[in-house]
């Protein structure tokens, strides 16, 4: 999916520490961001699952063992698309398909592997860039309302 | 995230209220746990009404709770879903390992 520069209306980027207390404070962030777009109940839960999965990701997994930043990016798109950017400096994944499969996890067993079907599911799209050592940036996109019909 | 049980006849009732990611999983799987240990439920139902929201760390509670049950032969049920929590168990087809309504 592919939203343009021009059509760009406003955005917001938080820097914020992986602590899990954090993973609360960014899904309220993004949704009363987003509130802007007057969006439905539904689509506003979609994006505070999706932008949870994101962050407790890089927090769990890209800061595994280790304290470091998390950047969040909310983008709003006329006529009411949204855009979130999240993007953590940790470990990074080897095999990027491999880790968005279902049920995969190198976590415990308090994951469940879900985390990328459901940022899949519940977005329009899902982009994900990883490099081994230097960390991940999750692109996340959700059309908030079909274009009106001209 | 709070939680509040309720023990009679064999049955653990337990209502979670709040928000439900992985900050709270991590407290609340030890705290279920525990409760399956101390009771031991033939029956443990988890009432889902109060819950604001719930993440794929909702999955991995459900899952370890219901293993936890059934190993001392007991079974789980998830009661009074939302909306949100519903969307996200089905996307894991939860419904096929777990009673959840
Ligand atoms: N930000 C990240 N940094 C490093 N590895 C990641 C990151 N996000 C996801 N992964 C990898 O992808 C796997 C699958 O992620 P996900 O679908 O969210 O399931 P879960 O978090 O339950 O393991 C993780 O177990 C981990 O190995
Ligand atoms: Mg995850």
């Amino acid at each position: 999916m592919r939203l343009l520069k021009k059509d760009q209306i406003n955005q917001v980027t938080l820097r914020f520490s992986s602590r899990s207390a954090n993973e609360g404070f960014a899904r309220a962030a993004a949704a009363a961001f987003i509130a802007q777009l007057d969006p439905t109940m539904e689509q506003v839960y979609d994006i505070k699952t999706a932008v949870s999965e994101a962050v407790t990701n890089a927090i769990v997994h890209g800061y595994r063992d280790t304290l470091g930043p998390i950047t969040m990016t909310v983008r709003l798109y006329a006529p009411a698309s949204v855009e979130i950017i999240v993007r953590d400096e940790g470990c990074g994944m080897e095999n990027v398909a491999k880790a968005r499969e279902p049920m995969f996890t190198t976590g415990g067993s308090d994951r469940s592997g879900m985390g990328f079907t459901i940022m899949e599911s519940f977005m329009d799209g899902l982009r994900v860039r990883s490099s081994p050592g230097r960390g991940t940036t999750v692109t996340m996109q959700k059309v908030l309302q079909a274009r009106a019909q001209v | 995230m709070t939680m509040q049980y309720q023990a009679r006849e064999g049955c653990l009732q337990v209502c979670l209220e709040g928000e439900l990611g992985h900050h709270e999983a991590i407290h609340l799987m030890s705290q279920l746990s525990a409760l399956v240990e101390d009771h031991l439920p033939g029956q443990l139902i988890l009432n889902l009404e109060g819950l604001d929201f719930m993440d794929s760390s909702g999955i991995a509670v459900v899952v370890q709770t219901a293993r936890k049950c059934a190993g001392y032969g007991g079974r789980l049920s998830v009661v009074h879903t939302p909306q949100q929590a519903k969307k996200v168990f089905d996307a894991a087809g939860l419904d096929r390992l777990v009673d959840i309504c």
